[in-house]
């Protein structure tokens, strides 16, 4: 039906954008990356490891992404979880619109503006004072591993509830009584049916979710105060404080690099999982 | 088939059985017994409570009032996975994530203490050889055709050794080829294993061919209950004669009643002798009857005197239309007073008398006996 010309035509667009915003800018960094910063800062051409070399200094950054990406994905998921079956399975449809778009409400705000009252929930007049009232005394929150897990969990959680509750909202019910049939409990067809069923969904969730948690820089920057900083904290200081884009360049090349790494083995692994199952299709 | 000599429980019973959703009666005062190895069918249309009773017995469904019994134990508010009975769902509801074997031993590896591997994978290759599967074990369920997923949901459920298999519009997924060919299956593997079957179904062929008694229903109660030859024969009234194969209903009223014959006055003029069926006992002389005659009892000629002596009626008709449908041809008659009937005529008739056409003035005649009296309802 469709001649070669239509698709070349209706793929121009985006080929275009993905050529002009994704990989031209890509490939900038990576030039970069091999420069070196210039006496007043930004960019001086040259070819040299050194600021690859120099990426020691930045690990912690590093091992703060690597280790609070993964949790916050699966506090997130967690929280999710119950959420979304409860929304798919458990709720009259006749509410389940008016909840769902309760969900998304939150959107409606900037995500700055929604970070920041927590800093006055967490920060001293907030959840510590009410601890104090009690008797609980010297509790600090703010400026945490606690508030950053907090605020990614409370910014992502919409990104994890919606791909879970799809595929948990279009469950055969019929598939749990046939389970039920054939001697499954209630939490027994949960294990073998509906989590095995939902695990496209998880899947989807967690990829969003990592992915953009990998980048993150606003929740740790306002919530973590200085001092739990992810990589993208250590971007926005060196192109924008020090300008150093050199450097920046470096720690942006890798911290590309280490994503696909991490997302590749990760879908490797998801795809072993459901190797016996290939309607579980992962993406 | 193994019996239990004198302690014959029944494996199914309803008692006064009734189910409401909200204000919609689904079931109302259902009495029955299913005994063991019997193949039992619920037949009726849409709506009128054959799938509820049997979600009743699954358990997936708890009756609002009566009591249901599994081999003379009372199950009320027994959930369906503490059932001893088994189910093939209308769209069979296999499980996508897991291949054929993993599907048929669901059941099994449900079990507490578990079957150890090795004999699970032996009943399950027994199983699969038994629906004609053999091989199809790693399979994956979208792989397969309607009918291999049919048998694949067979396996899955008599894998169990139920006390009893539900079937819920099992073949009504299939093509009419294949339906008749599972349905003989089915009927042999029921014969072979001898577990009960109890099936719901809206194809009365299909509850007719297979079952050892029918059980007909409408809104939700029990019409009549009976052999298929007993539905077909000795219909308990209007509902169950037009449900039960085809029949011609002339409306009539009750001109003499005797213990088996009595006479219908049809269309005013015409008296006919006929069989009182069981529901004209009740009845008074001058009441509004049908008069049911099935087109295979109807004899046509175009000779009024090769017509049968004892015929009860004999009548001249024309010739409506006519449908050749083998083995047989059915002729759409008109008479004056009675109006439009069906008439079925075998097709070794037409070796000393050739098909009547369409137009055609004939002779039509049926005997006392294929006239039966039934109730308006």
């Amino acid at each position: 039906m469709t001649s070669p010309w239509v698709k070349r035509l209706l793929l121009f667009p985006a080929t275009a954008w993905m050529i002009v915003m994704l990989a031209l800018p890509l490939l900038v960094v990576v030039v970069f990356s091999f420069g070196e910063r210039g006496p007043a800062g930004g960019y001086v051409p040259a070819f040299t490891f050194d600021q690859y070399l120099n990426l020691p200094a930045r690990l912690a950054a590093f091992r703060n992404t690597l280790v609070l990406a993964p949790v916050g994905t699966l506090l997130c998921l967690l929280a999710a979880y119950p959420l979304a079956y409860f929304l798919a399975v458990k709720v009259d449809p006749r509410w389940r619109t008016l909840l769902l778009v309760l969900i998304i409400v939150p959107f409606w705000t900037s995500i700055l503006i929604r970070t920041y009252a927590w800093i006055f929930i967490l920060g001293g007049q907030g959840i510590p004072r009410l601890l104090e009232f009690v008797g609980i005394e010297g509790v600090r929150l703010i400026n945490t591993r606690f508030a950053v897990l907090t605020g990614i969990v409370y910014g992502y959680l919409p990104l994890m509830i919606f791909p879970i509750y799809v595929s948990l909202e279009k469950l055969d019910k019929r598939l749990l009584e046939a389970a039920a049939d054939l001697g499954s409990s209630p939490a027994w067809a949960f294990r073998n049916i509906t989590l095995p069923l939902s695990i496209p969904g998880i899947a989807t969730g967690c990829m969003l979710v990592f992915i953009l948690l990998m980048g993150e820089f606003l929740i740790p920057a306002l919530l973590g105060g200085g001092k739990v900083f992810f990589v993208g904290n250590a971007l926005v200081d060196l192109f924008l404080q020090s300008r150093n884009w050199a450097y920046g360049s470096a720690v942006a090349a890798t911290l590309v690099i280490v994503m696909l790494v991490t997302v590749g083995l990760y879908m490797k692994l998801m795809r072993r999982a459901g190797a016996q199952r290939d309607d579980v299709s992962l993406f | 088939m193994q019996s239990n000599g004198a302690s014959a429980v029944p494996v199914l019973t309803f008692r006064g059985v009734s189910k409401r959703f909200g204000d919609v009666v689904a079931a109302r005062n259902l009495d029955l017994d299913v005994d063991e190895g019997e193949f039992l069918s619920f037949l009726g249309p849409s709506g009128c409570g054959k799938t509820t009773s049997l979600r009743m017995i699954a358990g997936f469904e708890q009756p609002s009032e009566g009591d249901v019994y599994l081999m003379g134990e009372r199950v009320n508010g027994v959930p369906a996975y503490r059932r001893p009975v088994n189910m093939v769902f209308q769209h069979y509801a296999l499980f996508p994530h897991l291949d054929v074997a993993d599907n048929v031993s669901y059941g099994l590896r449900q079990r507490r203490p578990r079957p150890d591997a090795d004999a699970i994978a032996r009943r399950v290759e027994a199983m699969l050889e038994k629906v004609r599967l053999a091989g199809y074990a790693r399979r994956k369920i979208w792989e397969l055709s309607g009918g291999q997923q049919q048998r694949v949901a067979l396996a899955r459920a008599l894998i169990n050794e139920p006390a009893l298999l539900l079937l819920d519009e099992p073949l009504a997924a299939l093509d009419r080829k294949l339906r008749r060919e599972m349905q003989i299956e089915l009927q042999n593997l029921q014969r072979d294993l001898g577990i009960t079957f109890v099936l719901v179904t809206h194809d009365q062929e299909e509850a007719l061919s297979m079952s050892d008694r029918v059980c007909i229903m409408r809104d939700g109660a029990i019409v009549q209950i009976g052999s298929p030859r007993e539905l077909y024969d000795r219909p308990l009234n209007r509902y169950v004669a037009d449900f039960v194969g085809k029949s011609n209903f002339f409306a009539g009223t009750l001109v003499e009643t005797g213990r088996e014959r009595v006479i219908v006055s049809l269309a005013g003029t015409l008296r006919v002798p006929a069989v009182g069926g069981p529901s004209v006992a009740g009845m008074a002389r001058g009441q509004g009857i049908s008069l049911s005659v099935r087109p295979e009892q109807m004899v046509l000629s175009r000779d009024p005197r090769s017509l049968p002596a004892d015929s009860a009626v004999k009548l001249e008709a024309t010739v409506r239309n006519r449908i050749f449908l083998g083995e047989h041809t059915e002729y759409l008659l008109h008479e004056t007073r009675l109006g439009e009937f069906l008439a079925l005529a075998p097709r070794q008739t037409e070796i000393s008398e050739p098909a009547f056409d369409t137009g055609e003035s004939i002779h039509v005649s049926w005997s006392a006996n294929a006239a039966l009296v039934l109730s308006n309802e």
